[in-house]
């Protein structure tokens, strides 16, 4: 059947069906399509139809069942009048200047540990392993911790400290937050330090060794020659870490429950999603989220090629050779 | 002079070791505290303070946390998990890595785009939405539908490969075309092969995040009796279990044993791959 289509579509038969199909331009498409599609598939089933589903849903007042009503833009205002919703966003607060503390301690281990250390890798090891640990476990784990005259007070006693004079580390208000900030600490610190510590390593060695010639001290080979090839690094994550911290989600979910004035704006929509079933007023949320997600991206790409305008690697490199050679030339 | 620059560098010295030792102290502290709890017997739990060092090791706790988180099950489906994830992962990733990286059609930006751009939207705020069509897939409670959803939300194996693509001179498909391959068999006989350091990258990387995911596993695998994982069993300690803190110790070790044994085998690729797959941070 298809063969004799395909003599009538050509009129000089020169080619076989076998001939057609193996040639390039034939096989190319072929392989494009049966590689491309079922990705491609997925991604739209399961990321762009959801997204485009949930642009809808947050014009509407529904549940995950039954009937729907169109409110226009309804959940948009009360996201940001709602008591729980918008201020919920300003807890966001506590976890950026955690992440900046956290990127800071990072980058303070990451220039320790790449300089010659005693039991170095062990150190590395041991800084970085908490990152392994399943979320739901760091969350018991950290119940635990703070429990009442468990391991945290039981330590702080051994230091001197009263057990009446230390808050209840998970309800009191004044401090709960903090210590929810700490298990992101605890478990993403040692991953931003490897990261570091990468960016670090593949610093050219011999502009050390150029640099141990002119009789610089450890100091000035941070500050004139790692600082500046680990620039780019710091200032991506350092953004990163805003539209990171904004969409926090972990610590209170796991381990509060969003309880005692913990809940972050992602753990209010869950539950705002899966419990209460309000999936416009959720959706209006994730929206709005997102929106100023996608901003703060921008302005961080803005921000970039403003800072570092030849961010290509080739031209870093080049960038460094010169130093390298007006630093021996010296 | 001299003297005081070498009480500046024992100075220093000292610093830098006091710093890194506290900050191990910190990160082993809840660890340690885990291992000491679970390894005491119920009577001294209850008896002793948290911090002190059980005066005989039991591992009853360990015994009585498995079979109360049901966690033979738990493991056996995670395992399943991990092998369809990984392998549909690393098949999808490479396939698809091959063809954005070396062809040229119309599309191939705007799909290239379509990855990276889903890439930045939030996954929890995506699961409102995410739901509803998994219920109407008929995929909730249904293994074969958490492994597609891991796997179709899949970014961070399809950039792994194009980076490691990149470093593949293109000569090597030309001379397998000369040879008469098509390009079905440059990819499967020629190029696949060649990926291996790549795969085993993306083994780790996304064999750690599938195996810890407890977000997703919890939502779509309701029913904990058939469908437990490792990371949902730690589920079975909330409630009223929730203050029996000799089995969750032990369980949290239990399930933390295959991640540190992993770490201890292949630290290396976990620092390198973490690098590569920082996109998605």
């Amino acid at each position: 059947m298809s063969t004799s289509t395909q003599t009538v579509k050509e009129p000089v038969p020169r080619k076989t069906f076998r001939e057609w199909f193996y040639s390039r331009k034939v096989q190319k498409r072929l392989v494009i399509g049966t590689f491309v599609s079922l990705p491609l598939l997925l991604l739209m089933i399961f990321t762009y139809v959801p997204f485009v589903e949930m642009f809808q849903f947050s014009f509407y007042e529904m549940k995950y069942i039954g009937p729907r009503t169109f409110v226009g833009l309804q959940n948009y205002f009360e996201v940001f009048t709602r008591d729980d919703c918008f201020k919920a966003l300003l807890l966001s607060g506590y976890y950026i200047v955690g992440a900046f503390v956290q990127l800071a301690i990072a980058l303070y281990f990451a220039s320790i540990l790449c300089f010659k250390t005693t039991a170095g890798g062990v150190f590395k090891g041991v800084l970085f392993f908490p990152y392994l640990v399943c979320g739901i476990a760091v969350g018991f784990i950290f119940k635990f911790f703070y429990t009442r005259g468990f391991v945290l007070d039981t330590v702080l006693q051994w230091i001197g400290f009263s057990q009446e004079s230390l808050p209840f580390w998970l309800k009191d208000t004044s401090i709960n937050n903090i210590s929810l900030v700490f298990t992101s600490f605890w478990k993403y610190m040692g991953q931003n330090m490897v990261l570091f510590l990468g960016a670090m390593m593949s610093v050219d060695s011999s502009l050390y060794e150029a640099a141990n010639i002119d009789g610089a001290n450890s100091w000035h080979k941070f500050r004139y020659i790692m600082l500046p090839s680990i620039k780019q690094v710091i200032v991506l994550n350092l953004i990163l870490s805003i539209s990171g911290s904004l969409s926090a989600f972990e610590p209170p979910f796991v381990i509060t429950k969003g309880q005692f004035g913990t809940g972050t704006y992602f753990v209010i929509m869950d539950r705002l999603a899966h419990q209460n079933q309000k999936l416009g007023l959720a959706s209006a949320m994730a929206i709005v989220l997102m929106v100023i997600i996608f901003v703060v991206t921008i302005l961080q790409q803005v921000a970039m090629k403003k800072l570092f305008p030849d961010n290509d690697d080739n031209g870093r490199i080049r960038k460094v050779k010169a130093t390298k050679g007006r630093k021996v030339s010296v | 002079m001299t003297l005081w620059l070498r009480a500046k560098k024992i100075l220093f010295v000292f610093i830098k070791y006091a710093t890194l030792l506290f900050m191990a102290f910190v990160s082993l502290l809840p660890l340690v505290s885990c291992v000491i709890t679970a390894l005491k017997s119920k009577e001294e739990y209850r008896l002793t303070n948290v911090m002190s060092w059980p005066k005989e090791l039991s591992f009853q706790n360990f015994v009585e946390t498995w079979q109360l988180a049901n966690m033979g099950l738990a493991f056996r489906n995670s395992i399943i998990v991990l092998v369809f994830v990984l392998v549909f992962s690393i098949f999808f990733g490479a396939t698809l890595a091959y063809v954005l990286n070396r062809f040229v059609f119309p599309g191939r930006g705007i799909i290239k785009n379509l990855f990276l751009f889903a890439a930045l939207l939030p996954g929890i705020a995506m699961q409102v939405s995410v739901y509803r069509m998994m219920y109407n897939l008929g995929l909730i409670n249904s293994m074969f539908g958490y492994i597609i959803l891991m796997t179709g939300t899949d970014i961070i194996s399809v950039t792994i490969f194009i980076q490691f693509f990149e470093n593949i001179p293109k000569e090597l498909d030309e001379s397998g075309i000369m040879d008469g391959c098509t390009y079905f068999g440059v990819f499967f006989k020629i190029l696949f092969p060649l990926l291996k350091p790549a795969m085993v990258t993306v083994m780790i990387l996304k064999g750690v995040s599938t195996y810890n995911e407890y977000y997703m596993a919890n939502l779509y695998l309701q029913d904990k009796l058939k469908h437990i994982v490792v990371s949902t069993s730690l589920y079975t300690f909330t409630g009223p279990l929730g203050n029996q803190y000799n089995y969750i110790c032990a369980g949290v070790l239990i399930t933390m044993a295959p991640a540190l044994l992993v770490f201890i085998l292949c630290q290396k690729q976990i620092y390198g791959g973490l690098a590569a797959g920082a996109v998605k941070a």
